[in-house]
């Protein structure tokens, strides 16, 4: 038998005898700490992209600018003084009628779900591991459409809801509906395992499934009734108030934080579910956990304006391409879907021909050109 | 070598595994000897990555058991197996763009917790595996812009980062120039013999197994039909059994490992015959 003819020794070390032990490379940490920066005191300790600080830090001054724009500027002129004078509590009666109940609540409004869709976004796409997955795509913002044309309907049609049960009626319809949409997404997405593909197909077949309910809604109401769901199909904050903004802020409050702490673990779905699996996560428990608060979000924003279209699409693309990551980074997308809902609602509002359009309206004139690039951008990589 | 079985920290008892149909495995017995490089041979098919994934915790067995330091590993906690068993799957999927500085931070994942997502050994992990790979120069390089044998280095990095002390890769030279398939194995090779890192891997190239395990485990249709050193294991019967090949094996000219020279049709009338019999009768 041939392994009696041959040596004994059987692979071991001796194979690397012309190797140094360590190849002579540069130490790493000029690059490793050239772009990131460790922090820590005590147990606590983060790592800062110094990048993502900038574009961060950069959003949120760019948010602060756009609504205190969106506060001044308009038909009835406000100087930035004089709006500084409004909210430290001074100001003229007519000035503090048009800062504090019209145009800081709208604002506010448009930040608050702007964020939350710009953090629904990103969660999406990076579960998905797909830059179309956003919650319009997916079909949960037509979902939570259902549920408020369905109050719209039934309390203009054969007013069966009617005073504060439809005023309380709507946003809790759209919020139900938004949820039944993103547990039938997940549920028929997934199959040992959710695949970000699928997930995107089956949430494209759900949006058009909610879409024709819809239209159905719309056809079986009354003519100013689906006046009234179109407008707030289209998604807008003209109506927004004081009375959105507790609500949203406290589901902000609650889901923004929880979402934002699952950061860590997005960061490494990105990758595959065995490679996820080996590095110590729960893999399905974590998505799951992600894609409900990311329901959630997209939800409540809609349920408080609309589905405002194309921001969840949109700004954690643009943030991945500010910071310059692989994934979409968390709060950069959050920061920036609040800048990119104000200034589209500030265009909206002061947009010249004194027809005020509805803030959805603008970012799907924005965003359907976006989604085409995206999609043929895509369609090259697949190629490549 | 030569502790007994209860010692070694990866064990497989009376393994049964299967995707929802037949059983892909059943049966299977296997100790993973500390501190060595295991490699798992076979034909397509014959189970070798589904008794990896078992190993790695990502397949649950139907019956029996995988045992990582005595305990049921299917019953421990995700993080707490990633912090001592690192796993490397055939084909790893990375984000577009990714950095190799931060594919291999997410290494350091099962060390980490909420409070704390940093902490300056993480550093030091980092650097060294990148250090040890030879990545360092590529730290800032996107994984996709990287050959297909610095990308399975960065992969590498990555496992390193996690500090473990069990290493499961699966087929980690498949899709690899030969050049690049020495490479890796020789990293394989030095982690195993510098950071005394246990490990499994499933390879194709049985001349390769041979030269860098210290163990090969043939399987077929989900059992082990041998299990020992490279010389014990790979003979001119055993690849008759596992893979129906009729084939000689000759001591490898450079490492001596045993050589695996397929006798095929083709080259049986390339050669009018004669010198595979010479051979054979010499070999014999």
């Amino acid at each position: 038998m041939t392994e009696r003819e041959k040596p004994t020794a059987v692979g071991s070390s001796e194979h690397t005898p012309t190797e140094g032990a360590i190849r002579g490379v540069s130490c790493p940490e000029g690059g490793l700490h050239g772009t990131t920066v460790g922090v820590g005191v005590g147990v606590v300790g983060v790592r800062l992209r110094w990048r993502a600080l900038v574009v961060v830090g950069a959003s949120a001054a760019v948010l602060v600018l756009a609504v205190a724009a969106h506060v001044g500027l308009g038909s009835y002129h406000i100087s930035m003084l004089d709006v500084l004078r409004v909210l430290s509590g001074g100001g003229e009666e007519s000035q503090r009628g048009a800062v504090l109940d019209v145009r800081l609540p709208r604002a506010l409004v448009g930040a608050l779900v702007g964020a939350a869709l710009g953090l629904a976004g990103a969660v999406f796409q990076s579960i998905s591991r797909n830059p179309l997955a956003s919650p319009d795509v997916l079909g949960i913002t037509w979902g939570a459409g259902v549920g408020a044309v369905t109050v719209i309907v039934l309390a203009g049609t054969s007013g069966q809801i009617s005073g504060i049960a439809g005023a309380l009626g709507l946003p809790l319809a759209s919020l139900l509906g938004g949820i039944a949409a993103g547990l039938a997404l997940y549920g028929f997405s997934w199959r040992r395992g959710l695949d970000g593909y699928r997930m995107v197909l089956i949430g494209i077949g759900i949006a058009a499934v909610c879409a024709n309910l819809v239209f159905w809604l719309l056809t079986v109401g009354d003519v100013t009734v689906a006046a009234r769901a179109m407008t707030w199909l289209t998604g807008s904050l003209a109506a927004a108030g004081w009375s959105e903004v507790p609500a949203v802020a406290i589901a902000l409050l609650v889901l923004a934080p929880a979402t934002l702490l699952g950061a860590r673990v997005l960061g490494v779905l990105r990758f595959g579910d065995d490679t996820a699996r080996g590095l110590g996560v729960r893999v399905d428990r974590a998505r799951g956990l992600l894609v409900l608060l990311a329901v959630l979000l997209a939800s409540v924003a809609t349920a408080a304006a609309g589905p405002i279209a194309f921001v969840a699409l949109a700004a954690p693309q643009i943030a991945l391409r500010l910071c310059g990551v692989a994934g979409p980074p968390v709060v950069a997308s959050t920061v920036l879907g609040g800048v990119l809902t104000v200034l589209a609602d500030l265009v909206a509002r002061i947009a010249p021909g004194g027809v005020e359009l509805p803030v959805g309206v603008l970012t799907a004139v924005l965003g359907a050109p976006y989604l085409m690039y995206l999609l043929v951008r895509s369609r090259r990589e697949a190629r490549v | 070598m030569t502790s007994s079985a209860s010692q070694q920290r990866l064990r497989a008892r009376q393994l049964r595994l299967s995707y929802g149909g037949p059983p892909v495995v059943d049966g299977l017995d296997l100790d993973v000897l500390n501190g060595t490089v295991t490699a798992v041979i076979g034909p397509n098919g014959c189970g070798k990555s589904t008794l990896l994934r078992a190993l790695g915790r990502l397949l649950a067995p139907k019956a029996g058991s995988v045992l990582l330091d005595g305990a049921r590993i299917d019953k421990m906690r995700t993080r707490e197996v990633a912090r001592v068993l690192g796993l490397l799957p055939q084909s790893p999927q990375a984000p577009e763009g990714l950095t190799v500085a931060d594919l291999v931070a997410r290494g350091r994942h099962p060390h980490q917790t909420w409070y704390r997502q940093w902490s300056s050994s993480d550093d030091e992990a980092i650097s060294t595996a990148l250090v040890q790979t030879g990545m360092g120069d590529y730290a800032e390089r996107a994984i996709d812009q990287l050959s297909g044998g610095q990308r399975q280095r960065a992969w590498i990095s990555m496992a390193l980062a996690q500090g473990t002390e069990l290493l499961l890769l699966d087929e980690p030279i498949t899709y690899l120039d030969l050049a690049h398939q020495v490479e890796i194995l020789d990293l394989v090779r030095r982690l195993n013999s510098e950071r005394g890192v246990t490990i499994v891997m499933v390879l194709h190239d049985l001349n390769l197994a041979a030269r860098y395990a210290d163990r090969l485990v043939a399987m077929r249709d989900g059992q082990v039909l041998a299990d020992g050193e490279p010389g014990e294991v790979l003979t001119e019967r055993l690849l008759d059994e596992v893979f129906g090949l009729k084939a000689m094996v000759v001591p490898d000219p450079v490492a001596g490992t045993p050589m695996v020279v397929p006798i095929s049709a083709h080259s049986a009338n390339h050669a009018d015959g004669e010198p595979v019999a010479e051979v054979a009768e010499r070999s014999a």
